[in-house]
C-alpha cells in the first residue's frame, strides 16, 4: 500500500546523535493525532549527507528539504505542511549570507553538484528493510552475474571499468581479483575493510548505515569472480549503528537465500561473517587486519608475499574497502563503459592510467557545508570546497585542505584547481586516501595541524618496527618543542631528515605515511615553521604558548571607557581594572583562552 | 521466509514500484488537494481520502498526491488541481465530492480527458 507522502528522516549516526529518533516518535504521535496515518509514512533512512544542517527530513514526493529540526518543531510542521500543505519557511535551508530559503533538495547546491553511485540509495530507503533495497535494484547485479557471466567475464568487466581501491591504495581492483583467482590455494576469502580509522572520515560508516546490501552484493559478486565462498566484514566496534544495520541486513539476506547455499539455484555458495575491530588504527592495514581476524595482535608483517597469495590463515585473500565493494553491483548492471566514462584518464592500456567513477568524501573543517559528498573523479578541489562546501565559514580566508586523513598531506590555495585523481594528489605530496577532507583557514596553525595528525599516528603505532615506533615519537617531541617556543632552526633540519627516514623504512603504510602532514606543511608553509623557531611566534595565533594577549590602553579608555566586560568574563582572573579605568592583562595568569578577545566590543584586545 | 528466485526479485520491485517512484519525487500525474482552512471546513480531508482510495482501487502507480494551502477561491472549495505531464496546463476542479473525484480520476487521470463540467478553469493564476 502506498502513502501519499513520505517523510524521509535521516537516521545516520550524526542525526541520531541529534535526536532524530525522538523526532520520529513525535512525528508518529502528531500524525496519529491528526488522523493522517494512512496517508503519511515516516521512513528512517541512512545518512543524507548534509550533516552540517541535521537533523534532516525530506518530504517526498514534494522534494521539500527540512533542516536543523527539533522535536518541538514537529507539531507545527505536521499541521502546516502535512495537513494544510504549506511548507514551513523557517525550517527550510537558507544558504549563508542569503535570505531566501531553497525549498527543494534538488536545487540546493550542496546536492546539485554530486553524482551518486555508491550512495545512490541514501535518503531513499530504510536500510533495515531488504525489500526496499530490492525495490531499488539490489541483488539484480548478482542475478545477472550468476545467470549470464563467467568469473573471467566478471573480472574483465571490473578491469575495463577502471575501478581502483577506494581505501586509499588505489590499486586496480580487477587486477587484484584476477591475481586472487589465479593463485593456487583453497579456501579463498573475500574481506571487506570497514575499519575506517582515519579521524573525521565516515564514508564507510555512512555507506553501511544507508545501504548495507550494496556491500553484501558487491562481496558476493567478488566471491563468485575469485572462487570464494566465505566472506568477512571487519568493522570497527566504534560504529554501533552501522554494525546493527549490517547484522540486520546479513540476517535478512540469509532469510531470503541471498546468502548461504545455492544462491538463486545457481550452485553458488557464499556467506559472510562479521568481525569487530577493537580500537586500533593499525588494524585497517591489510596484514594487521587479517592477524586481528585470526585472533592475533594487530601487527603488520613485511609484505614480501602479498595477502592476495597468503592472507587470512595463509590462504589467498581478496581485501577491498567498503566503498570499492559498493561500486561493484552498479558496474555489473550498467557496464564497465558507463563507469569508465566518469572520471579522468584512460585505463584501456594502463590500469593506473586514470581515476574512474566517483569518490565519496567526508568534507569537514572550516567549510560551511560539512558532510558526506560523492563526486566524479576529476572534479577540482576548488569546486568541492566552494561550490559544494559553500566556501569558508565566517568569511575567513582558506589556508589549506588536507586530503587522505592523517596519512595525507596539506594542499595550499595555489593548487586548488587540481583535479581529484589518485596520481594528481600523490604528485603534490598528498594522497586520495580513504576520502577524508579537512579544510583549514587563516586561524589554523599549520605546525599545530601537523602535530595534531602526527600525535594520532604516533599513538596508533603498533610498535613493531623501530623507524615508526621511535621515529614518530621523536618527530612529535620536536613538534611539541616548536609549538612551545623552544624550537631552533636545527630542529627543522632534523625533523625533515627523520620524516624522510620514517617514510622510507617503516614496515607498513602507517609509518610510511605518518610524516606526510609534516613534510607537506614544511614544503608549503615553511614560513610558519620559521616564525615559530626564529621569532618564537605563531602567525595564526593558535599555539597558546607563543601568543600574547594585551589590552590597548588607549582604545580601552577612549572607546570602551573601561567597560569591564573582559574582566568579568576572564576565567583565569588575569585582568585587572575597574569600570571607567584602563584594564590590563597579567600574562603570567593568562590562559590564552581568547574569551576577552571575543567579548570586547571595542577591538581593544590585541593578539601577538 | 522462502528462498528468493530471480523472478521474485522482479516481483518485489514491481510491488514496491509505486513507493519507490513517490519517494524519488517522480510521477506522471500530480493531484493537489487544496487544504487551507476553508478547504478543510468544506470537506477537503474527505476528498483527500477519496482521492487516495480511488487511486489505490485502480492500482495507479504514477500519480503523486500532495496538498497545498488555500488557492484563493474559498467559495468553490473543496478544490483539486490536476496536472499531467501531457497537459498544457494544470486544471482546477471545484466543488468536489467523492463521486466527482471518481469521475475525474477515470476521465482525466487515466484517459487524459478533462472533465469540463467540474472545472473552474484551465491554466494557472496570472499575477501582475
Amino acid at each position: 500500500m502506498a502513502y501519499r507522502t513520505y517523510l524521509m528522516m535521516c537516521a545516520g549516526t550524526g542525526c541520531v546523535a541529534n535526536k532524530s529518533m525522538k523526532i520520529r516518535e513525535r512525528l508518529e504521535l502528531e500524525i496519529a493525532k491528526r488522523g493522517l496515518e494512512r496517508e503519511v509514512s515516516v521512513v528512517m533512512t541512512g545518512c543524507n549527507g548534509f550533516c552540517a544542517v541535521g537533523p534532516i527530513m525530506v518530504v517526498q514526493p514534494d522534494g521539500i528539504f527540512y533542516q536543523l529540526l527539533k522535536e518541538s518543531d514537529i507539531p507545527y510542521v505536521v499541521e502546516e505542511h502535512l495537513l494544510k500543505g504549506r511548507p514551513v519557511q523557517e525550517l527550510l535551508y537558507t544558504p549563508p549570507e542569503k535570505t531566501t530559503p531553497i525549498p527543494k533538495m534538488s536545487d540546493i547546491p550542496f546536492f546539485a553538484d554530486q553524482t551518486l553511485i555508491v550512495l545512490r540509495n541514501r535518503g531513499l530507503i530504510d536500510p533495515e528493510k531488504i525489500d526496499e533495497a530490492i525495490a531499488r535494484g539490489a541483488y539484480e547485479g548478482l542475478a545477472k552475474v550468476l545467470t549470464s557471466m563467467t568469473p573471467e567475464e566478471v573480472i574483465r568487466e571490473i578491469k575495463a571499468s577502471g575501478l581502483r581501491g577506494r581505501g586509499g591504495g588505489g590499486f586496480p581492483t580487477g587486477i587484484k581479483w584476477e591475481t586472487c583467482r589465479l593463485v593456487p590455494g583453497e579456501p579463498k576469502y573475500v574481506i571487506c575493510n570497514a575499519d575506517e580509522g582515519d579521524p573525521g572520515a565516515f564514508m564507510d560508516r555512512s555507506t553501511i548505515e544507508s545501504d548495507p546490501h550494496a556491500v553484501i552484493e558487491g562481496m558476493s559478486i567478488g566471491a563468485f569472480a575469485i572462487g570464494s565462498s566465505e566472506g568477512f566484514v571487519y568493522i570497527r566496534n566504534e560504529y554501533p549503528i552501522a554494525l546493527e544495520r549490517l547484522k540486520t541486513a546479513v540476517g535478512q539476506a540469509r532469510e531470503y537465500g541471498l546468502l548461504g547455499k545455492n544462491i538463486f539455484d545457481r550452485g553458488f555458495d557464499f556467506d559472510i561473517r562479521i568481525v569487530r575491530g577493537a580500537g586500533a588504527f593499525v588494524c585497517g592495514e591489510s596484514t594487521a587486519l587479517m592477524a586481528s581476524i585470526e585472533g592475533k595482535p594487530g601487527e603488520p608483517r613485511a609484505k614480501y608475499v602479498h595477502t592476495i597469495e597468503r592472507g587470512l590463515w595463509d590462504k589467498p585473500s581478496c581485501l577491498n574497502n567498503v566503498e570499492t565493494w559498493a561500486n561493484v553491483p552498479q558496474i555489473m548492471l550498467n557496464g564497465s563503459r558507463w563507469f569508465a566514462s566518469i572520471g579522468t584518464g584512460d585505463v584501456s592500456t594502463d590500469a593506473w592510467g586514470g581515476s574512474k567513477g566517483t569518490k565519496v568524501f567526508s568534507l569537514s573543517g572550516k567549510v560551511n557545508n560539512t558532510g558526506l559528498i560523492e563526486v566524479p573523479m576529476g572534479i577540482t578541489l576548488r569546486k568541492i570546497i566552494y561550490d559544494i562546501g559553500g566556501g569558508i565559514k565566517d568569511g575567513k580566508k582558506f589556508k589549506a585542505v588536507q586530503t587522505g586523513g592523517p596519512s595525507g598531506g596539506f594542499i595550499p590555495e595555489s593548487l586548488l584547481d587540481l583535479p581529484v585523481d589518485y596520481e594528481e594528489l600523490t604528485k603534490v605530496g598528498s594522497m586520495m586516501g580513504s576520502g577524508g577532507m579537512v579544510v583549514t583557514d587563516e586561524n589554523n596553525c599549520m605546525v599545530d595541524m601537523a602535530k595534531y595528525f602526527l600525535a594520532f599516528t604516533q599513538a596508533e603505532s603498533c610498535g613493531k618496527c623501530v623507524p615508526c615506533r621511535e621515529g614518530t615519537k621523536r618527530m612529535l617531541d620536536i613538534l611539541e618543542k616548536i609549538t612551545c617556543g623552544d624550537g631552533t632552526p636545527d630542529d627543522l633540519v632534523l625533523l625533515e631528515e627523520l620524516s624522510n627516514m620514517v617514510v622510507e623504512s617503516s614496515l607498513c603504510a602507517l609509518g610510511g605515511s605518518a610524516p606526510n602532514p609534516v613534510l607537506t606543511t614544511l614544503k608549503y608553509f615553511r614560513q610558519e615553521y620559521e616564525a615559530h623557531v626564529r621569532d618564537k611566534k605563531c602567525p595564526a595565533h593558535a599555539c597558546k604558548k607563543l601568543i600574547t594577549y594585551a589590552i590597548d590602553p588607549v582604545t580601552c579608555v577612549e572607546k570602551g571607557h573601561g567597560c569591564d566586560v573582559c574582566r568579568k568574563n576572564c576565567p583565569d582572573g588575569a585582568i585587572s581594572g575597574e569600570t571607567k579605568v584602563v584594564h590590563a592583562i597579567d600574562v603570567m595568569k593568562c590562559g590564552r583562552c581568547g574569551i576577552c578577545y571575543d567579548v570586547c566590543k571595542f577591538d581593544a584586545i590585541t593578539i601577538e | 521466509m522462502p528462498k528468493l528466485t530471480i523472478d521474485d526479485l522482479a516481483k518485489i520491485r514491481d510491488r514496491t514500484r509505486h513507493e519507490t517512484t513517490l519517494r524519488q519525487g517522480a510521477g506522471r500525474v500530480k493531484i493537489t488537494v487544496h487544504m487551507g482552512t476553508c478547504g478543510i471546513a468544506a470537506g477537503a480531508r474527505e476528498i483527500m481520502t477519496s482521492v487516495i482510495n480511488e487511486l489505490e482501487r485502480r492500482g495507479l502507480h504514477d500519480v503523486l498526491v500532495t496538498n497545498s494551502g488555500c488557492a484563493g477561491l474559498c467559495s468553490q472549495e473543496p478544490m483539486i488541481t490536476v496536472e499531467t505531464v501531457t497537459d498544457m496546463a494544470p486544471v482546477k476542479y471545484v466543488l468536489m465530492t467523492a463521486p466527482k473525484v471518481k469521475a475525474v480520476v477515470e476521465s482525466h487521470v487515466v484517459n487524459g480527458r478533462l472533465v469540463l463540467e467540474y472545472a473552474l478553469a484551465v491554466g494557472s493564476e496570472k499575477t501582475r
